[in-house]
């Protein structure tokens, strides 16, 4: 019906649309560009005349100082995630892909797991900072804690670690798995050896996401791990620890410039660390994709 | 593995080494390995592990929030009050629940507030997604499409902090000064459009907030619909052209409706990033409780925004009711972004892409 209207209508009209439609896809991708680059530069502009490398090395102080302890804290925030989150997060990507068993139907079970695991994937942040603050540091007497923040920001970024292994581990073929028993290795062993191995590219990709998340998370931390000046001391509780992203978060608006130029500093290296990182994960992508043999 | 001395065979012809690897790992499997049992353990592990969390999460938000369910009641939803109380005043008791006097919570403003902010970044992300997504596939040469793609995909992964940061010096003040002047002196007094009028205010509200957020969730929404339309197969939609379809019309009658699911489920997940999403919209949002935006410009708050910067002050409240009315605020918020999340994931399930890198506050 449409169609046909379509069709009766005046060439000159459609293709004068048609050139339309071919403007507002640039306009449109313009409309992405241009914020994402005025922010980018925006940033960079405000951080780097005022830039000093004593930032790296120096601790807040009054209304200047440096960001070393909020530094090494995110960088110790991201240790513990790798550990914590990565364990948890490997091993259960490994149930779902490879330990799920198949019901009377012929279908795989996990329903229930895998529709869990979507809905902590959805979690919003702040609602796991509001109940780690009452729960662990208030109920458990942790006060504001570097193990309150790896719990609640690993049950953040699980389930991002378990989607991509089990995505990864799903993409290892058959024959793999196959041909390891035909060897006459036992299932651990051949898992270990052979299907975590082919898998590897697509589990530290997904790692590395799950350490793009954690370093620029503000909300979940806020009333988890605290503040302090002082360099992170390993103490799992009772003890704060700093990270880039309150910086951020407080002295935009504090009277003294000074302070204004810590804000966009640790933008900036908040920045270069979240933008390496997918920047690596993405290399990794697309060297193994040049070799896989089955292109998804 | 210590038994192979027993086989009564000649060990050095080939046939018969085999012969023994085989037996020695069927008796070894038999003999149930450790690994694979250790394997077996610490997966099912793992995976319960996050769930038991997702358990202890919902049950202490819900005992948290109880005493301010019991007392706020069903109005709690439409009212528009937010009173904090006296909390150095005396303590009055409703049902059974302490709570300072004057205490009277509504979350109507929050609750429109969000719905508010992420509709303006939905109306805003899909189109200016899908046009990207089509710059990206059909329109660009695959030399400047490749890098522009990455560039759009990492986006994603900007910390929402920063993005409030930008959104509050520099978007903000300069849409007030330049853009939204013109806009409200322009724009017709008929219904909708009114909401485009009246006084712009200095460049936090509701209108900056949905375009800060629909910055945040157009590098979901624009690369999952760049992956599904490079899925559409070419022949139908050479077969339009050949029937003489314009470029415009292709799009809407073949490829769009190809991959329509998998669109809308990715733009749930963008909803339920933006419904979530709480450091930049604390930052962009002008952060007024206790009332509606009276137009586009005007400041507001969501439910996770009023969360995080009400937690410090509401512990000054010494019967924690104030606490408690954030748990609530949050149990809604959790209850908004799983219905939302379940629905993204059943429509995208279907398309089966891997989960973008995406932070949420």
């Amino acid at each position: 019906m449409s169609l046909v209207e379509d069709a009766a209508r005046s060439t000159a009209y459609r293709r004068v649309k048609s050139m339309f439609f071919r403007a507002l896809t640039l306009l449109a991708l313009a409309f992405v560009l241009g914020p994402a680059l005025w922010l980018l530069i925006g940033v960079a502009v405000k951080a780097v005349p005022h830039w000093s490398w004593s930032v790296l090395t120096s601790v807040p102080s009054g209304n200047g100082g440096g960001l070393e302890n909020a530094i090494l804290g995110t960088l110790v925030i991201m240790v513990g995630v790798l550990v914590l989150a990565g364990t948890l997060g490997v091993l259960a990507g490994v149930f779902l892909a490879e330990f799920v068993s198949i019901n009377a139907k012929g279908k795989e079970r996990g329903v229930v797991l895998r529709t869990a695991i979507d809905v902590l994937a959805g979690f919003p942040s702040i609602v796991l900072g509001y109940v780690g603050y009452v729960a662990l540091c208030v109920g458990l007497h942790w006060g504001f804690s570097l193990l309150a923040a790896l719990i609640i920001l690993s049950l953040m970024v699980v389930p991002y670690i378990t989607k991509a292994t089990e995505t990864a581990l799903r993409q290892v073929p058959t024959a793999y798995r196959e041909g390891a028993e035909a060897l006459g290795m036992r299932t651990g062993y051949g898992l270990r050896k052979v299907v975590l191995r082919a898998a590897l590219p697509g589990v530290v990709t997904g790692l590395l996401i799950a350490l793009s998340i954690t370093v620029g998370e503000t909300a979940p931390l806020l009333y988890t791990a605290g503040i302090t000046n002082d360099l992170p001391n390993w103490q799992l509780i009772h003890h704060p620890i700093g990270y880039l992203t309150y910086y951020v978060w407080t002295d935009w608006n504090q009277p003294m410039a000074s302070l204004h130029y810590i804000s966009y500093d640790a933008s900036l290296i908040l920045l270069v660390m979240v933008l390496s990182l997918l920047i690596v994960s993405r290399v990794i992508v697309a060297r193994t994709q040049r070799h896989s043999e089955s292109v998804r | 593995m210590g038994g192979d001395e027993s086989m009564p065979v000649d060990s050095s012809s080939p046939v018969t080494s085999l012969v023994r690897r085989g037996r020695r790992s069927r008796r070894t499997r038999a003999s149930a390995s450790f690994e694979d049992r250790l394997w077996h353990v610490a997966t099912r592990v793992a995976v319960s592990l996050p769930l038991l969390g997702l358990a202890f999460v919902v049950v202490i938000l819900a005992v948290k929030a109880w005493p301010a369910i019991k007392v706020n009641g069903p109005g709690y939803l439409t009212s528009s009050s937010w009173q904090v109380g006296n909390f150095y005043g005396s303590i009055q008791h409703t049902h059974g629940v302490a709570h300072p006097q004057g205490a009277i919570y509504g979350a109507w403003p929050l609750i429109a507030g969000t719905l508010e902010s992420s509709l303006i970044a939905i109306l805003i992300a899909v189109p200016v997604s899908i046009g990207t997504a089509f710059a990206l596939t059909e329109r660009l040469p695959t030399w400047l499409a490749q890098p522009l793609g990455f560039f759009v995909e990492i986006l994603a992964g900007i910390p929402s902090v920063v993005i409030g940061l930008w959104g509050v010096l520099e978007l903000g003040p300069f849409l007030a000064q330049h853009v939204y002047p013109v806009v409200a002196s322009h724009v017709p007094n008929v219904p909708v459009l009114r909401y485009l009028r009246g006084p712009v205010g200095y460049g936090e509200g509701l209108l900056t907030s949905g375009l800060v957020l629909s910055f945040m969730i157009i590098p979901i929404i624009s690369a999952t619909t760049r992956d599904l339309f490079r899925q559409v197969p070419v022949l139908p939609k050479e077969g339009a052209e050949a029937l003489g379809f314009t470029e415009a019309e292709v799009a809407r009658r073949i490829t769009i409706p190809w991959v329509r699911s998998g669109i809308i489920g990715a733009t749930m997940l963008g909803l339920g990033r933006a419904i979530g999403e709480t450091i930049a919209i604390a930052m962009v949002s002008g952060s007024v409780l206790g009332s509606v935006a009276p137009n586009l410009y005007g400041t507001m708050t969501t439910i996770a925004a009023t969360i995080v910067s009400q937690l410090d002050s509401s512990l000054t409240d010494a019967t924690g009711f104030a606490l408690s009315n954030l748990a609530e605020a949050g149990l809604l918020l959790a209850l908004i972004s799983i219905v939302v999340n379940l629905a993204a994931r059943a429509i995208v399930r279907r398309s089966g892409r891997l989960m973008a890198p995406v932070g949420r506050g």
